[in-house]
């Protein structure tokens, strides 16, 4: 199977060697593609005027943080199944990116939700979930590393990484299930997006850009991690760096 | 465009500049911290590769 | 580290963590599943009484009223079947608008008025610039405009 060979080190190590100049350049050409329409291009919003500027961080932050999970999540479960090394290395290398993006979203959540709603924090069930997201990234990035065993503490954070999932749906459907303070969601919806095109433009283009930039930031950290792990293999000292 | 008014984000400077500054920051330090590590191996990594040829 | 320190460590932080996150999962769908009772809730008795809970529904057109000094200010909040009249005294958040969401946290009185001590802004998911609701405006006046 082809997956298979490139998820061995050996293969996989030279193919995101040659990808990652790609997702890098196309990441800082979104990021100033985003960032120029989104604070020179989009109109202010008709109720919360220039605020609106902090939701191209904060929402395409928030998905990441989502996204993110996700990915560890579906890599943890291969792993388990499949017993593919790769799946801890590209798992361990996305845990610190994902717990920066729910930070992101939770720091400018709450900058935004001061002047707008009237305060930095309230304890509504959106809010909750998101935080106790960022303990699940945290809770799995201190048992991954305070077992010594790679086998056994990626197969303790595999596992907690699928308990962990419950709370995904739960972040995403809380502004349905509860009354929230939060607002509904205004782009993943059935009717289509609530957003006008001039805002929604620029939002979408960094939420690609944050992409781009955890896929270039999971390359780096994985050819790192595969030169940590495996300095002494042949293939390494035939091939270089 | 006015610089000032566009500084000022309709007062609400400190939240708006702030979020982008936070932005800059964590990512910053997402891509920094993760690069210098790799630069330093595959410095090494050439170095033992030249020594060794 | 030491590898039965860095257990040790490893078992209280996983103990902290669960504890925690047990913690707050029962802070928020215990008391605070419902962030707030609507107008409705409140005359059917649903909500508590003498306790601090908060009230959530959109401020009724023309009906705020700020007093004399300027921080008092007084508004009926409604949702559309049942009104609830809230007094608060303070500094009212920039989205705090006659016909838009509002979540206010207080105690209701004897005379079924709602005293608030703080008042949040509820946002709804429509974004768009000035001019976009301008023009749906006169859409909808056009529109509005042969029925009569």
């Amino acid at each position: 199977m082809i997956f298979q060979k490139y998820a061995a080190p050996k293969y996989f190590y030279p193919l995101a060697g040659k990808c990652l100049p790609w997702f890098g350049t196309l990441a800082i050409l979104t990021i100033c593609a985003g960032l120029y329409l989104g604070l020179f291009v989009a109109p202010p919003d008709y109720q919360q005027g220039e605020t609106v500027r902090i939701m191209f961080i904060h929402v395409p932050a928030a998905w990441m943080s989502m996204f993110i999970y996700a990915m560890m999540a579906g890599a943890a479960a291969i792993g388990l199944v499949w017993k593919i090394k790769l799946t801890d290395t590209f798992i361990t290398a996305s845990a610190a990116i994902g717990a920066s993006f729910t930070l992101l979203a939770l720091l400018t959540g709450s900058l935004w939700g001061k002047p707008m709603w009237g305060a930095w924090w309230v304890w509504d069930a959106r809010l909750t979930s998101e935080l106790i997201l960022l303990f699940l990234y945290l809770g799995f990035m201190s048992l991954h590393s305070a077992i010594d065993d790679p086998r056994r503490a990626s197969r303790a954070g595999a596992i907690l990484l699928l308990i962990g999932v419950i709370n995904l749906p739960v972040i995403h459907y809380s502004v349905e299930w509860w009354n929230t303070l939060h607002q509904p969601t205004s782009v993943a919806r059935i009717d289509g997006p609530r957003i006008h095109s001039s805002i929604l433009t620029p939002l979408l283009i960094m939420a690609v850009a944050f992409k781009l930039f955890y896929v270039s930031v999971v390359l780096i950290r994985m050819r790192s991690s595969i030169l940590d792990n495996e300095a002494d293999s042949r293939w390494l000292q035939e091939q270089g760096a | 465009m006015n610089w000032a008014e566009f500084f000022n984000m309709g007062g609400h400077a400190f939240n708006v500049w702030g979020s982008y500054i936070l932005a800059f920051v964590i990512l910053g330090l997402n891509i920094w911290l993760p690069l210098r590590k790799y630069r330093a191996q595959q410095r090494k990594i050439r170095q033992q590769h030249e020594t060794a040829s | 580290m030491k590898p039965r320190h860095k257990k040790i460590s490893f078992i209280a932080l996983a103990v902290f963590g669960l504890s925690a996150v047990t913690l707050l999962i029962l802070n928020t769908f215990s008391s605070n599943i419902v962030f707030f009772h609507s107008p409705t809730d409140i005359s059917e008795g649903k909500a508590p009484i003498n306790q601090t809970f908060r009230l959530g529904g959109m401020v009724k057109d023309n009906s705020v009223k700020h007093n004399k000094d300027g921080l008092k200010v007084s508004f009926t909040v409604t949702d559309t079947i049942k009104d609830i009249n809230v007094t608060y005294k303070g500094i009212l958040p920039d989205l705090f608008r006659e016909g838009q969401g509002v979540v206010v946290q207080g105690k209701l009185l004897q005379t079924g008025e709602f005293k608030a001590d703080q008042v949040l802004a509820k946002h709804d998911e429509n974004y768009m610039p000035p001019e976009a609701k301008a023009a749906m405006e006169q859409a909808a006046r056009t529109l509005l405009l042969p029925k009569k």
